[in-house]
């Protein structure tokens, strides 16, 4: 493939489609979730990770910690078709007597710490990342976050850390899609001027579209953004990306489509550029 | 039990001002008809249970009665010292409820598992803790506990619990609910759990044994008199409970030691040798040792062991 962006595209439409299978057969919550997160995901597993499917444990491997764990159907999505497992794993998404639970979950192959409880994820990488820096390795961090938990008071005693120890190999994505649980974070909590409580934090920052392929490439290669600062990607996205009748729907987040809705919306991503 | 819940605070938050909900970003479809109601006692504070459980301190000490609610283990592990210092040794008036006790958010994986709940609040000082066994325990615990002047932690299952009770029962707290009585085997249980124990004890009638069922909403304190008088009216005893050990078996076991009541006991709790496992509630009990042949094999183990010392 000499265009890697059209490989990450392919990459990402395949992923929207899994996770879209996985949760309606398991008729799970998450769907918006994951569909909104899909295009930064699959730039990371295409471009960016320092990874070996043969090898999950590799120590000298990139980490991708998913703070927000209740997206883990698409993770596992992006794993399998890394090669991590094989594909038809994926049918037993939160299927009685499978690995692949709901939240992230350790145990499944190229997982590197299980979340679910969300604002702890953060805390796990800073804690990677100090120990790369002390044993002089060379692998990076990533933790992939939710807006929401920048409503945990624990996601913000990393970031105060992470930049006292110049933690340059630790990268911060928000995935930035204004909706939680029970309400927009306008309504519930507002987080803006997001990007300049992040820089009063010590962070070097960065604003991008998450469903803009150029724009993730172009802020994954420039990483970091400034050595001796750990570096945040704040990923403008929408939730339920991709699928019409889900976009910005909050609904999205606890419902799983039907047979029919289910058809439209691999036919929508299909269809997409 | 969720509606339950909340149809019931409603109903009585009409009636009595005091009393608020504070939610942590939870509760879509749920929560609404309080908040829409009550606009001006009700917050979402966001996902931020420290926040969340240190306001409801705050807002109780003006002579509130907040309820605080999340699910799993959000509301008690997220923000436990807030629970501990602000609300416990304060002994302040906050209700913590916790929406998916035990597996009920099954296939979400253990993270969202609340199996050491009860443990965990009942070391804690001052604090009652409630876990209903079904709709109708629900409705007459959220009356209780808005009438117990003190902080309270109250577990539910996620929805779909089965209605046990027939009748109205007396529900006090502290106060175990009898539901059958029997001289082979009483079975003792607590939270969502109890239909399924119900219809252990029915198949061991139906075998020909005299089964009592005690239902324990109360966790802590422990209704010790109910236990000693059921060791004392049955020839053995059996806890069941959707969680680790250190709840209600732990509790019960305790009473009985400390009483010199040696009678033939066991008690049924969670196995957490599969922590990483997906599945429905169902399947979870079922592969933790929890299914209602595991119950009645163990039951069968312990008339036999009584018959023995008998
Ligand atoms: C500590 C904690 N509290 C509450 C929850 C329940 N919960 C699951 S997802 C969610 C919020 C969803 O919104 P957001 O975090 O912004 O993620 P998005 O799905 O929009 O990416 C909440 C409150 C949780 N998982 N962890």
């Amino acid at each position: 493939m000499t265009d890697p962006h059209l490989d990450t595209r392919a990459f990402a439409k395949s992923i929207r489609k899994h996770a879209l299978r996985m949760v309606h057969r398991a008729n799970t919550s998450h769907i918006g979730t994951c569909l909104s997160m899909a295009d930064l995901l699959a730039a990371l597993y295409t471009q960016v990770l320092n990874i070996d499917p043969a090898q999950p444990a590799w120590a000298a491997r990139d980490r991708l910690i998913l703070s927000k764990g209740h997206g883990a159907a698409i993770l596992y999505a992006a794993l399998a078709e890394r090669g991590f497992f094989p594909p038809d794993w994926l049918e037993t998404f939160s299927q009685d007597g499978s690995l692949l639970t709901g939240h992230v979950n350790h145990r499944v192959p190229g997982i590197d710490f299980s979340t679910g409880s969300l604002g702890h994820g953060l805390s796990v990488a800073c804690g990677m990342a100090i120990a790369a820096r002390r044993d002089a390795a060379a692998y990076r961090v990533f933790a992939l976050l939710s807006d929401g938990e920048l409503d945990e008071g624990s996601t913000w005693e990393p970031i105060l850390f992470a930049p006292q120890y110049r933690l340059d190999n630790l990268v911060a994505i928000v995935d930035f899609n204004k909706i939680q649980s029970f309400g927009t974070v306008a309504e519930v909590l507002e987080l803006q001027p997001l990007a300049d409580k992040w820089r009063a934090c010590r962070w070097a920052v960065r604003e991008i579209d998450g469903h803009d392929h150029t724009q993730i490439a172009a802020a994954l290669r420039d990483l970091p953004f400034e050595p001796g600062k750990p570096s945040v990607i704040i990923a403008h996205t929408v939730k339920g990306k991709g699928v019409s009748y889900m976009e910005g729907q909050l609904a999205w987040h606890y419902k799983a489509p039907n047979a029919q809705q289910l058809a439209q919306a691999l036919a929508e991503v299909d269809a997409a550029p | 039990m969720r509606n339950t819940f909340i149809d019931t605070l409603t109903e009585l938050a009409a009636a009595d001002p005091r009393i608020w909900l504070v939610t942590g970003d939870l509760g879509f479809s749920v929560l609404e008809r309080f908040a829409e109601r009550f606009p001006g006692r009700y917050l979402n504070v966001g996902v931020a249970e420290q926040n969340m459980t240190g306001m409801a301190a705050g807002i109780s000490t003006t002579g509130k009665v907040v309820f605080t609610y999340s699910i799993a283990n959000f509301p008690v592990m997220r923000c436990l010292e807030q629970v501990r210092n602000d609300i416990c040794y304060h002994n302040l008036n906050v209700k913590i409820v916790a929406v998916g006790g035990g597996f009920g958010y099954g296939s979400a994986g253990y993270t969202h598992h609340g199996l050491e709940d009860l443990a965990v609040m009942s070391a804690l000082p001052n604090m009652t803790v409630l876990a209903p066994g079904d709709p109708v325990e629900t409705r007459l615990a959220v009356r209780a506990i808005v009438q117990h002047p003190a902080p309270c932690y109250l577990r539910l299952g996620k929805g779909g619990e089965p209605v046990v009770h027939t009748s109205e029962p007396r529900f006090e707290i502290g106060k175990a609910i009898p539901l059958m009585s029997g001289k082979d085997l009483t079975l003792i249980s607590t939270g969502g759990i109890l239909s399924i124990v119900m219809s252990a004890a029915r198949a061991l009638e139906a075998a020909g044994f005299s089964v009592g069922v005690l239902s324990m909403p109360t966790v802590s304190p422990l209704d010790r008199d109910a236990v000693l008088a059921a060791a004392a009216a049955s020839r053995a005893l059996l806890t069941v409970e959707e969680h680790a050990p250190g709840g209600l078996g732990s509790r019960v076991a305790e009473a009985l030691a400390v009483a010199g009541a040696g009678i033939p006991f066991a008690m049924l709790t969670a196995d957490r040798s599969h922590l990483h496992l997906a599945g429905s509630q169902d399947y979870l009990r079922d592969h933790s040792g929890l299914s209602l042949e595991a119950i009645l094999a163990k039951a069968r183990d312990l008339l036999a062991s009584g018959r023995n010392a008998g």
